[in-house]
């Protein structure tokens, strides 16, 4: 059952790609996008990942289609046609040269399979956290890190300085954003301070 | 055979999705579309990651009584504060159109190279 929705929706994020690759309204596509999110959201739940599934949710879905709905408002909603017909064969051949060479990457015998327990991705640092998490909560009296859900504990206690560099990155974005935005305005404010003082020198 | 495709099936799904995202980036001239390609390339490695972190018969890694299976929760954290990060950057490049179409009045990479080019 697992298995068949797994594939079932991977095939339907394929579909939403594809339909994002050739439409050209930009709206269509924003829509589009967000709903591309709340597929691959559904996948994490699929995978496993509920936390991640959660902020791809909120965060990939919701805050993603906002800023674009936005950027739309202050600049065009239609991408033009392209104007050369044949120029995109050369990306689509290098891009179907460099998925088959992937592809063919895969199709190594030390490839780990999808699901296996043995893969060399669980063999070192989660096991740790996950035995020392489940000591944690095995205690009768609880203990500084007593959470059971093993992502917040790695998030907050043993990663903790991965999690404040994050901090620092979207503080960074925010201060550019401000500085790129809030510019705009102020020269908007100084070119229609000017117009008005030229209305008043006129009349 | 159905073996080998089940196996995979994750892994070519997301170098589809990936072709596709850089295909967008690459070919189109519009600069909102070649965010959201780059939204799609992103989102397939983030499938990626968590595909490699599911063990099958396991559970999402919250520590309860009677279970022994879980998933690996690494993946998870590293993807949790890449979704993120990949917030920030992208409203940076909207920030980044949005003031390219105040002062060019397009948003196609291609007008915008021709008006450099004019001046």
């Amino acid at each position: 059952m697992i298995v068949a929705t797994n594939l079932a929706l991977l095939a339907f994020l394929v579909i939403t790609a594809c339909a994002i690759a050739r439409m050209r309204n930009l709206f269509v596509v924003t829509m589009l996008s967000g709903i591309y999110s709340l597929l691959s959201a559904t996948v994490f739940v699929l995978l496993d990942a509920v936390d991640v599934a959660f902020t791809e949710a909120a965060v990939g879905a919701g805050i993603t289609t906002v800023l674009l709905l936005g950027a739309l408002l202050l600049s065009n909603s239609e991408a033009r046609p392209r104007k050369h017909r044949f120029a995109h064969y050369g990306p689509l051949l290098l891009v179907i040269l460099m998925g088959s060479a992937l592809i063919y990457a895969t199709l190594d015998p030390r490839m780990p399979k999808f699901g296996g327990a043995q893969a060399p991705a669980h063999t070192r640092v989660a096991p740790e956290y996950l035995r020392d998490t489940v000591r944690q909560v095995g205690r009768s009296k609880p203990t500084p890190v007593h959470i059971p859900n093993v992502v917040t504990t790695t998030l907050a206690s043993y990663r903790g300085f991965d999690t404040l560099g994050e901090v620092v990155v979207i503080f960074t974005a925010g201060v550019a954003v401000m500085i790129l935005l809030g510019g705009g305005t102020y020269r908007q404010r100084r070119r229609r301070g000017k117009a008005s003082e030229a209305g008043k020198a006129d009349g | 055979m159905w073996d080998l495709f089940l196996s995979h099936y994750n892994y070519w799904i997301v170098i589809f999705l990936m072709m596709i995202g850089f295909y967008i980036v690459m070919s189109r001239h519009n600069l909102v579309k070649k965010l959201i390609g780059l939204n799609i390339f992103q989102t397939s490695v983030f499938l990626f990651y968590i595909s490699v972190g599911k063990v099958s018969d396991g559970t999402a890694p919250i520590i309860t009584q009677d279970i022994s299976r879980y998933s690996n929760p690494l993946p998870h954290v590293l993807i949790l504060t890449a979704i993120v990060v990949g917030v920030a950057t992208t409203s940076l490049g909207l920030a980044l159109v949005v003031r390219l179409k105040e002062a060019y009045g397009t948003i196609e990479e291609d007008e915008i190279n021709d008006m450099d080019a004019a001046d």
